[in-house]
């Protein structure tokens, strides 16, 4: 059966589009948005076959060409893995769809290499997430890498600046991972996690995998912007054209937190982290920093943009502060928060697509009543969001806040349960700003019916904001099913 | 003594390698001398797989006759140097893009300095 397949053929297809898209663009450019969209949608319908396959089956290895491990690549897919596999490219699906009249506006005649880029971007998130070898790891994280890079550049004057740090400190944070599994290899003689989850525990000697621990986590800090390592974050998400930072902000720092729990709760076993040498409580401490300076650093800003660019990181801590508190109910909230945040954002990010679309700014001080009568769909999928990002109940990033806090308050640290309330506090002040403004300010100078007629945005970029909105509230009422059924089959065994 | 020296000087002299490409990519002014640095830490590092697997008195790993190997410690381990093989074409990739963003980036702002482009960012 090509079932069985699946975990290979996520990030083969999504390759392969990539570089059939290429050379047919440049013969007929027309011809590359639905070959992009074709290569996306296999992708994502492969992906929904996984979850359903591993549900059904239990963890899939794919083991690639027959190559038994730990002499060849596997692939392994478990509940967690297909779980966040559907994810990005869920979330790449419809911002693809979403792209093309965005694109059109925003850089005419540049849709050939962005959409080959888009789909070079989704191809190494996917393969991050399936593999399960550490090199194998590393080669997608640079192809991933390599096409944010890129996504950022095309974007306004200043982009290629933002784009050059991103690629600074981003390089140093890929040197850092392979230096970490370059002394893991050299103590370990292996590459393949789950032969080093069985290999670590045996050694005696525990200095060396102690120092490639360490490299790891400040690698993918960088690349997943964890408080002190965050600064390309803010320059690159502004900068970048509205489609880029659409794609950028839901999944790439995301996936590398998934590869953070990979890496400390399955390479590492989670008594390892946690008990023996505290890794899980710097990384807590270092998140709940970045929580709250985040949320600061967003409501200085006047720039809608730059705004969530800076939520970004604070929310970031959110999965952090999962990460760090090592115990089933954070480890919940942090893959809980993966999901959530990925949809809000993703909302978030094209709501300020759309109004750059119609108005070709996004600066804070013009969202008014005037632009709510023009664009009501994009401000209720706004105000939803919003809401989301806060946390009031029925919406999805309540749940996800609220399995931090009980694991907060499982480990009795009280100072993390105030944090998290401070920092919704924090959210409601920058995002009710801009409501407030939407809904309640009266504005004095509509004078005639131009001024407020309903104007919206093409259908092809409207359907994909309010199909992500309508799934942080559709989400956030079944979320009980989403944590029963995968994500308590996910925990990693020896977690308590 | 000597033996130690004489097996670990090199590490030493990739840790050095580490730390002038470090320095050169957070501390330089101008964006070119960062990409030097940046070029200089990934070679350091693929240096280091390098040398992790190389050996005195020992030869590739395949059964030749001709070769002499007595004993299996006589091959030399080549998965790190295969490694470097892709480690290298990741680096080629990454210098490339980035001297494409600097050829964009002196074309918007006719300067490479740090300072002065924040100075016309402004």
């Amino acid at each position: 059966m090509i079932f069985e397949h699946f975990p290979i053929l996520i990030p083969i297809s999504l390759l392969l589009g990539a570089m059939v898209s290429a050379p047919v663009g440049i013969w007929k450019r027309k011809l590359t948005y639905p070959i992009a969209l074709l290569a996306s949608s296999v992708a994502l319908f492969f992906s929904a076959i996984g979850l359903v396959y591993v549900l059904n089956t239990g963890t899939h290895h794919y083991y690639l060409g027959n190559w038994i491990p730990p002499i060849g690549i596997e692939y392994v897919v478990d509940s967690l893995s297909a779980f966040v596999v559907l994810i990005v490219n869920g979330i790449g699906f419809f911002v693809m769809i979403y792209s093309h009249k965005s694109l059109e506006r925003e850089m005419p005649g540049k849709e050939v290499p962005f959409h080959t880029v888009a789909l070079l971007f989704l191809a190494g998130l996917s393969g991050m997430v399936v593999t399960g070898d550490l090199f194998n790891l590393y080669v997608f994280l640079e192809i991933s890498s390599l096409s944010a890079y890129a996504l950022v550049s095309v974007g306004q004057k200043r982009a290629p600046v933002a784009a050059f740090r991103y690629l600074m400190l981003g390089t140093i944070g890929a040197s850092f991972y392979l230096l970490g599994i370059g002394f893991l290899y050299l103590d370990t003689g292996s590459l393949n996690m789950l032969d080093n989850a069985k290999i670590i525990p045996l050694l005696s000697e525990k200095g060396l995998v102690l120092v490639s621990l360490t490299l790891i986590i400040v690698g993918i800090g960088l690349k997943m912007a964890m408080f002190p390592l965050h600064l390309w974050l803010p320059d690159a998400y502004t900068y970048a054209p509205s489609v880029g930072s659409a794609y950028l902000a839901p999944i790439a720092t995301k996936v590398s937190a998934y590869v953070m729990i990979r890496i400390l709760f399955a390479v590492f076993n989670p008594e390892f982290v946690s008990k023996y040498y505290n890794f899980t409580d710097v990384i807590a401490w270092l998140s709940a920093v970045g929580i709250l300076w985040g949320s600061i650093m967003a409501i200085a800003q006047n720039d809608y943009k730059r705004m969530l660019a800076y939520s970004s990181i604070s929310q970031i801590g959110y999965i952090g502060l999962g990460i760090g508190l090592a115990n089933p109910l954070g480890f919940i909230g942090a893959v809980l928060h993966i999901l959530n945040h990925a949809l809000m954002k993703a909302t978030l990010f094209l709501v300020n697509g759309n109004i750059f679309y119609r108005f070709g700014t996004t600066s804070i001080p013009m969202f008014d009543e005037k632009l709510r009568k023009k664009l009501p769909y994009t401000t209720a999928a706004f105000t939803i969001a919003a809401l989301s990002m806060i946390g009031i109940p029925p919406t999805a990033g309540f749940f996800s806040k609220w399995y931090l806090v009980l694991a907060s308050v499982d480990k009795n640290n009280w100072i993390f349960v105030i944090v998290i309330g401070l920092s919704s506090l924090l959210n409601l002040i920058y995002f009710f700003r801009i409501i407030e403004k939407l809904y309640i300010t009266k504005k004095s100078d509509i004078t005639t019916n131009e001024d407020v007629r309903m104007n919206e945005v093409p259908i092809s970029m409207l359907v994909p904001t309010l199909w992500f909105s309508i799934l942080v509230i559709v989400l956030g009422i079944f979320n009980a099913y989403i944590v029963d059924y995968i994500l308590k089959l996910a925990i990693p065994s020896g977690m308590i | 003594m000597t033996d130690y020296f004489i097996g670990h000087v090199a590490y030493y002299f990739i840790i050095l390698l580490l730390i002038i490409g470090l320095w050169g990519m957070l501390f330089k002014r101008n964006l070119l001398k960062k990409l030097i640095g940046m070029n200089i830490l990934q070679s350091s590092i693929i240096l280091f797989y390098v040398v992790s697997a190389s050996k005195y008195n020992a030869t590739v790993p395949v059964l030749n006759p001709k070769l002499k190997v007595i004993e299996p410690s006589q091959y030399i381990n080549p998965l790190p140097h295969t490694l470097m093989l892709t480690a290298i074409v990741v680096s080629v990739a990454t210098t490339g893009v980035a001297l494409a963003l600097l050829i964009v980036i002196y074309k918007r702002f006719n300067t490479l300095d740090e300072n002065e482009l924040l100075e016309k960012m402004k």
